[in-house]
């Protein structure tokens, strides 16, 4: 899913789901799509599966899924959820 | 205590909170799932942790406590009140998950657990964990804000729980402001269910613990008081129904050899002993001397004091010469002052268990447990006094206890709880004549031992306390000045009494004497009479005699041959008589 190679790009994002939970499949479409549509698709979304991967969660203290982390720029933001409410999620990861 | 229980295929999970273990027939369900309820701060945290830290403690299981409320930080700094160096357990056996989402965590829909529980799950087979703790998921699901989703992920928990196989505990607030039955149904929905309560009650706070429900097992349905101590949560049962300590026929002594003689052999080991009486009895001088005698046998003795500090008691103790100090100097005696607090014993019992656990005694002193029995009011608390020597009975400690009364009738129901379950009854009280107070002492019940019915003085002096028999008088007990008054009355009367027959025998000696005496002036008088008797009868003989003669003379000489009548004869004397009375009449 890494974009952008090359280009120093701002935006990193990791995105915490929970395999093929309905929660977790929206969240990925949402991502995506926001990435695509607000930020040009000019940003890094990494996607960690907690049923593949359960204790890497513990490092990011991960609660709840989905569970997006802005990792850059710094300071690191969190929005939970399904990311179905751009506008709560582009406000958190700000503007491009 | 055991109970053979109808449910023997239910596995459960000991606690570590002794009474809680007894009520609920053996702790928590094994292998499901656990809903602690209750306010705020009624320990729902502190039952759910301490269950876990018993866990790794007892059986070495590992446990994971997720806290969504408070940090890791925050729980094991709240928890080192209690002795039980969460720090380490945290190393090895108890895994804390930090669950509280930060405020600046923007929500942008709906989630889920799947993730933490998965997580929780791989986490649990690394350390090998049986026992899960989600301490104050309301937080967390209240960020939801949809009931349904809410009562979905508890669901989801739910079965997760029973998936793994691992032994759940929830904690749940009741009685919040905004939604108090948002979580009702967790209720219906676990298969334990405990509550949790905290009360004030006359200014004093109460705990209490109540098992609402246990699915497939015996419990104790009522409210329980609970404590907070330094051991942790401690739940006080009324004990097992059936009443079984080994008894002993061993005798302690009680420090003063009269009131042993008094006993036939001194106070039972490890029984209960009462000393009631009014202030100023010498009730703390009599458990003073049991406390010495027991250190001077070696053995070890705590002095529980309320209201009064250890170092005065000592003092005051050390003027009737008994010696404290040494023994605890040397450890063998500890003491525990401490304050009555409000009505609320049941803190206070936990506290002297605490105390009786650390110095292990063979002997105690509560002195006096009439400031805890009296704030019994409340009735949670009611029988808290009777457990506490319930539990000292069992461990086969010899307890002397105090109580404050003025009067045997008058106050027996105050002391009643106390003194059905003492085994020695001693009862000091004063008696007040003649302008003074004096101590006496009473055995108002030993039991299986043989006792003394007689009141005795007790007497307290510079070199030490005496027992002295006390002097019945006129229907009654005479005892200090008046005994000695007695006692001086008596030796002078004995004297007096002593004088006085020597006197009576003299005088009848002299009655003896004079009795003899008149006897033999009898006897004289007799002999006279008899002489006299004799002379007469012979001037009688003589006369008549003379008679014959004179008128054989007479009729001789008259040539006379007829015999005279006594008539010339009768003449002579009545000449004479007239002859007296004319001399009279002319003088």
């Amino acid at each position: 899913m890494a974009k952008g190679d090359g280009k120093k790009r701002a935006l990193h994002l990791r995105l915490y789901i929970a395999g093929n939970a309905p929660n977790s499949i929206r969240a990925v479409a949402n991502a995506k799509a926001i990435c695509i549509e607000h930020y040009d698709d000019d940003c890094v979304l990494e996607i960690v599966d907690m049923l593949e991967q359960p204790l890497r969660a513990l490092e990011d203290e991960i609660i709840v899924t989905p569970t997006l982390l802005r990792l850059q720029p710094l300071p690191v933001r969190r929005v939970i959820g399904s990311l179905n409410d751009t506008g709560q999620v582009l406000l958190a990861l700000g503007p491009k | 205590m055991k109970i053979v229980s109808p449910y023997a295929g239910l596995a459960k999970m000991l606690t570590g909170m002794e009474g809680f273990d007894q009520i609920t027939d053996g702790g928590l369900p094994r292998g499901r799932t656990t809903l602690a309820m209750g306010g705020a701060g009624c320990g729902k945290t502190v039952f759910a942790l301490q269950a876990l830290v018993n866990r790794a403690r007892q059986n070495r299981e590992a446990s994971i406590f997720v806290a969504f409320e408070e940090s890791t930080a925050q729980i094991v700094a709240n928890a080192a009140t209690f002795g039980w160096d969460l720090p380490a357990l945290v190393r090895k056996k108890l895994f804390f998950l930090d669950a509280r989402l930060a405020p600046e965590v923007v929500k942008a829909g709906e989630f889920d657990l799947i993730g933490m529980l998965n997580l929780l799950q791989a986490k649990a087979e690394d350390i090998k964990a049986t026992c899960v703790v989600f301490d104050g998921i309301d937080v967390l699901l209240s960020l939801l804000d949809d009931p349904a989703a809410e009562r979905r992920e508890i669901y989801r928990i739910r079965d997760w729980l029973l998936r793994t196989g691992l032994t759940g505990i929830i904690t749940q607030k009741v009685g919040g402001i905004d939604r108090d039955d948002r979580f009702g149904f967790l209720q219906f929905m676990v298969d334990c269910v405990v509550v949790l309560r905290h009360q004030v009650v006359d200014g004093s706070a109460f705990r209490n613990l109540r098992v609402m429900k246990y699915r497939g097992s015996d419990f104790a349905g009522d409210e329980f008081p609970i404590t907070l101590t330094s051991e942790g949560m401690q739940l006080t049962n009324r004990g097992p129904t059936e009443l079984k300590y080994e008894v002993s026929d061993e005798r302690v002594s009680s420090g003063l050899p009269r009131l042993d003689n008094m006993l036939q052999g001194g106070y039972h080991s490890g029984s209960n002993v009462l000393i009631s009486g009014a202030p100023g009895t010498a009730k703390s001088t009599l458990s003073g001397l049991f406390a010495a005698a027991a250190c001077e046998r070696g053995e070890r003795t705590l002095y529980v004091s309320f209201d009064e500090g250890a170092a005065q008691i000592v003092r005051n103790l050390q003027s009737v010469g008994i010696k404290l100090a040494p023994h605890l100097n040397s450890g063998l005696l500890k003491m525990f002052s401490t304050r009555t607090r409000g009505p609320n014993v049941e803190d206070q019992f936990a506290a002297l268990r605490t105390q009786v656990r650390a110095h292990n005694p063979t002997c105690l002193v509560i002195d006096p447990l009439s400031a805890l029995s009296t704030k019994l009011t409340h009735l949670a608390s009611a029988d808290a006094a009777q457990q506490f020597l319930d539990f000292l009975k069992g461990e086969r400690i010899t307890v002397v206890n105090t109580s404050l009364m003025d009067g045997l009738a008058t106050d027996e129901a105050t002391a009643t709880g106390i003194s059905t379950i003492a085994d020695t009854w001693i009862h000091l009280s004063y008696i007040v004549q003649d302008g003074e107070r004096n101590r006496a002492l009473t055995i108002v019940k030993s039991r299986g031992t043989g006792h003394s019915n007689q009141v005795r003085e007790l007497r307290l002096a510079d070199d030490g306390v005496s027992l002295t028999d006390v002097f019945i008088a006129q229907g009654k007990v005479l005892m200090g000045v008046a005994r000695w008054e007695w006692e001086q009355e008596e030796q002078a009367n004995k004297k007096r009494s002593q004088t006085a027959a020597e006197l009576k025998r003299v005088h009848l000696r002299l009655a003896q004497a004079e009795a003899g005496a008149r006897l033999q002036v009898v006897k004289t008088e007799m002999e006279a009479r008899d002489a006299e008797i004799g002379v007469l009868a012979l001037a009688a003989g003589s006369e008549s005699e003379l008679r014959k003669t004179d008128r054989a003379v007479l009729r001789k000489m008259r040539h006379a041959d007829e015999e005279l009548g006594p008539g010339p004869k009768k003449q002579a004397p009545k000449a004479s008589h007239t002859k007296k009375k004319s001399v009279k009449g002319a003088a």
